[in-house]
């Protein structure tokens, strides 16, 4: 844990008039896991989806593994980055929706060969020898010729944590992953990201709103609020003695919503 | 009425030809639909452009003045004489293939936005997108109106009689002439159109149900 994997420099972000992200800065070392935590509208998500390159950024800088996202060099200057240059950068970088998004036309193996066959020209026999053991370890073994829409919202999830790790990302990103699931079937995803944050070095961020899940799973807590941070520590700092009144009082909220924290 | 079989093999003649209009027009109708349906999503002004102007100029001229212009004053250029079957059939196409392109821009759209965004995140090129996830979706939802589009241009190869290519409206007109006799060419005609109709309404819904396979329950 020596060299920053993501460095984010004064980030600005706005929507029209609407400044979601205010001149942000953190870094993110290798292989550490990180919990985004804080009120809807704090710009956590939007932090996950400019990583993504599904947003444009307004300001500011980011580098992710020694490299600019968002900045190419071109004859000795520093431009804008050009659809090439993010096709690239993205090779590092997975991500976990919400919804899912699968693929709903390609059966649960399809949706996990289709990218490295694709994108890294694996053979179509290795891509699913690989996408087997992934689905092996998510608990799907059995799911492989299934359809997405033959699936509990559970389960998609694992099958689309399965369809990130496919690529081998370096970096892993899940955003709010659990939110769109039923209350019985968010341990079962929740148990899989716990595994692989043990057993990987990947780095790993993670928005949510589970705080026990956050607790456990994070070696650094993120409190947004306004598109800034207002405090960050240990876990264990930020859920039982956190310093800032607006930490205290949105944990106050989540407790007294009946969450453990 | 002894002749009546041989006015019969005329007609029978004339729907080989509409027959034949219908299917090259058809296919003229979908590559210039995907043409200029992905050309109005394109990422290239000029491209967009000149998608618009074709469509908004095919959808906005009758099919009978594009058929004349394309049968009588495309010679008088110089550049291209073409053969009445030609003219038809590249009047016909560019015609319902104006339509066609707002049916492909439509279903495109109607893709959701979370599907272009899991492409990007398991970093999947344009092209790719487009090819492998965003096309086979969009697919089943232009189908049902692609059907419509193909009976609408069966029908209106009709036209085709006025520069004087033998289809089967043109030869149900020569035996009515020849006999005086309306109802019976007539008739004749309407069955054949509806039997023609009815073939491609069958054949696409059995395509719908071959490629809407497995996307039950996502729409």
């Amino acid at each position: 844990m020596d060299q920053p994997i993501i460095r984010i420099q004064n980030l600005r972000k706005s929507f029209g008039t609407l400044t979601v992200i205010d001149g942000l800065d953190f870094d993110v070392m290798k292989g550490e896991k990180l919990a985004l935590i804080g009120p809807s509208g704090s710009g956590k998500t939007t932090i996950l989806r400019i990583l993504m390159t599904l947003e444009d950024i307004s300001g500011g800088r980011i580098e992710v593994c020694g490299e600019p996202l968002y900045h190419m060099t071109r004859n000795g200057a520093e431009v804008s980055a050009d659809e090439a240059h993010l096709h690239r950068m993205r090779r590092h970088i997975g991500m976990v929706f919400q919804h899912f998004n699968l693929f709903p036309h390609k059966s649960v193996l399809q949706n996990i060969t289709m990218a490295p066959i694709l994108t890294k020209g694996e053979k179509r026999p290795d891509a699913e020898r690989r996408a087997r053991e992934l689905l092996d370890m998510v608990g799907l073994a059995d799911k492989a010729d299934y359809m997405p829409s033959q699936l509990s919202g559970g389960q998609k999830q694992r099958v689309a944590i399965a369809r990130a790790l496919a690529l081998q990302p370096q970096i892993m990103l899940f955003d709010e992953v659990t939110s769109a699931l039923d209350p019985e079937l968010v341990e079962e995803v929740l148990e899989v990201m716990q595994r692989l944050a043990r057993e990987t070095d990947m780095t790993m961020l993670l928005v949510t709103h589970e705080m026990g899940f956050a607790h456990d799973f994070a070696d650094r807590v993120l409190f947004f609020d306004k598109g800034r941070i207002v405090e960050q520590g240990p876990p264990d700092q930020i859920f039982t003695a956190p310093q800032e009144d607006r930490t205290k009082s949105f944990l106050r909220k989540i407790i007294a919503a009946g969450q453990r924290v | 009425m002894g002749d009546w079989s041989g006015y019969l093999t005329l007609i029978f003649q004339g729907a080989w030809t509409t027959i034949q209009l219908t299917l090259m027009g058809s296919a003229l109708a979908l590559v210039m639909a995907f043409l200029a349906g992905l050309g109005r999503l394109s990422r290239h002004a000029v491209l967009r452009w000149l998608a618009t102007v074709y469509i908004e100029f095919f959808r906005g001229t009758s099919i009978f003045v594009q058929l004349f212009w394309i049968y009588f004053v495309l010679p008088m250029t110089g550049l291209w004489a073409p053969t009445p079957m030609q003219a038809g059939v590249l009047a016909l196409g560019l015609n319902v293939g104006a339509y066609g392109a707002e049916v492909v821009r439509g279903a495109i759209l109607a893709v959701p936005r979370d599907q272009t965004e899991a492409c990007i995140a398991v970093n999947l090129t344009r092209f790719q997108r487009m090819r492998h996830v965003i096309l086979p979706q969009a697919l089943p939802l232009m189908l049902p109106t692609f059907g419509n589009n193909a009976i609408e241009l069966l029908k209106a190869t009709a036209v085709v009689s006025l520069i004087s290519l033998a289809d089967m409206t043109f030869q149900a007109q020569i035996v009515r002439s020849q006999t005086g006799n309306t109802l019976l060419p007539f008739i004749t005609i309407l069955v054949l159109y509806f039997a023609m109709s009815s073939a491609i309404s069958f054949g696409m819904r059995r395509l719908e149900r071959r490629v809407t396979r497995g996307l039950d329950g996502v729409r």
